[in-house]
């Protein structure tokens, strides 16, 4: 799973039906202590996150795993809110 | 499934139900000879791994797989720890 800062929401009217009220954010993938670094990517949200939140992005089928998504199209799935990471020195 | 090194731990309160109760820990994948094999990133512990352990993980759909019944949204899983590796 990947380590995300919300920078943004997408609204998008047309879409597939089951992505109907859905909530869709993009976020940008963060190193461990932070630092924003490589793609941005749009993901659902399951965990009523909020932009400049640090959340949990899980990315492919099992996106689809995520509570309500089942059988929807998508490949990448907001499934927690990070409170704290703790990295070693190492 | 891929060598990493566990260095560090994610703490998550407001997350998928089905999450509930499951250690997640950053894994930087590795090569044999210890160098970095790209960036770290968050996997979820199936074995009772540590911070500072030798580990390999899957990926994919299959990584919520230990937790069956349950079927976690997870794509990376620490499925073993590693007690040494030989190679030529």
């Amino acid at each position: 799973m990947l380590l995300a800062k919300i920078v943004g929401t997408v609204v998008a009217t047309r879409k597939d039906p089951r992505l109907v009220s859905n909530k869709l954010m993009v976020a940008r993938s963060v190193d461990p202590r932070g630092k924003p670094e490589g793609n941005y990517v749009v993901a659902i949200d399951t965990v009523d996150a909020g932009v400049g939140e640090t959340v949990l992005i899980v990315s492919g089928s099992s996106a689809r795993m995520a509570s309500g998504l089942k059988d929807c199209p998508v490949d990448a799935a907001i499934v927690g809110i990070v409170d704290t990471v703790e990295v070693g020195d190492s | 499934m891929q060598l990493a090194k566990v260095i560090g731990d994610v703490v998550s309160t407001r997350k998928d139900g089905n999450l509930v109760g499951i250690k997640l820990l950053i894994v930087q994948p590795m090569t044999p000879d210890r160098k970095d094999a790209g960036r770290p990133f968050v996997a979820v512990d199936a074995v009772g791994a540590g911070v500072g352990e030798d580990v390999f993980f899957v990926r994919g759909k299959e990584a919520s797989f230990p937790f069956y019944p349950v079927e976690p949204p997870v794509d990376a899983a620490i499925v073993g720890i590693v007690d040494y590796w030989d190679t030529e």
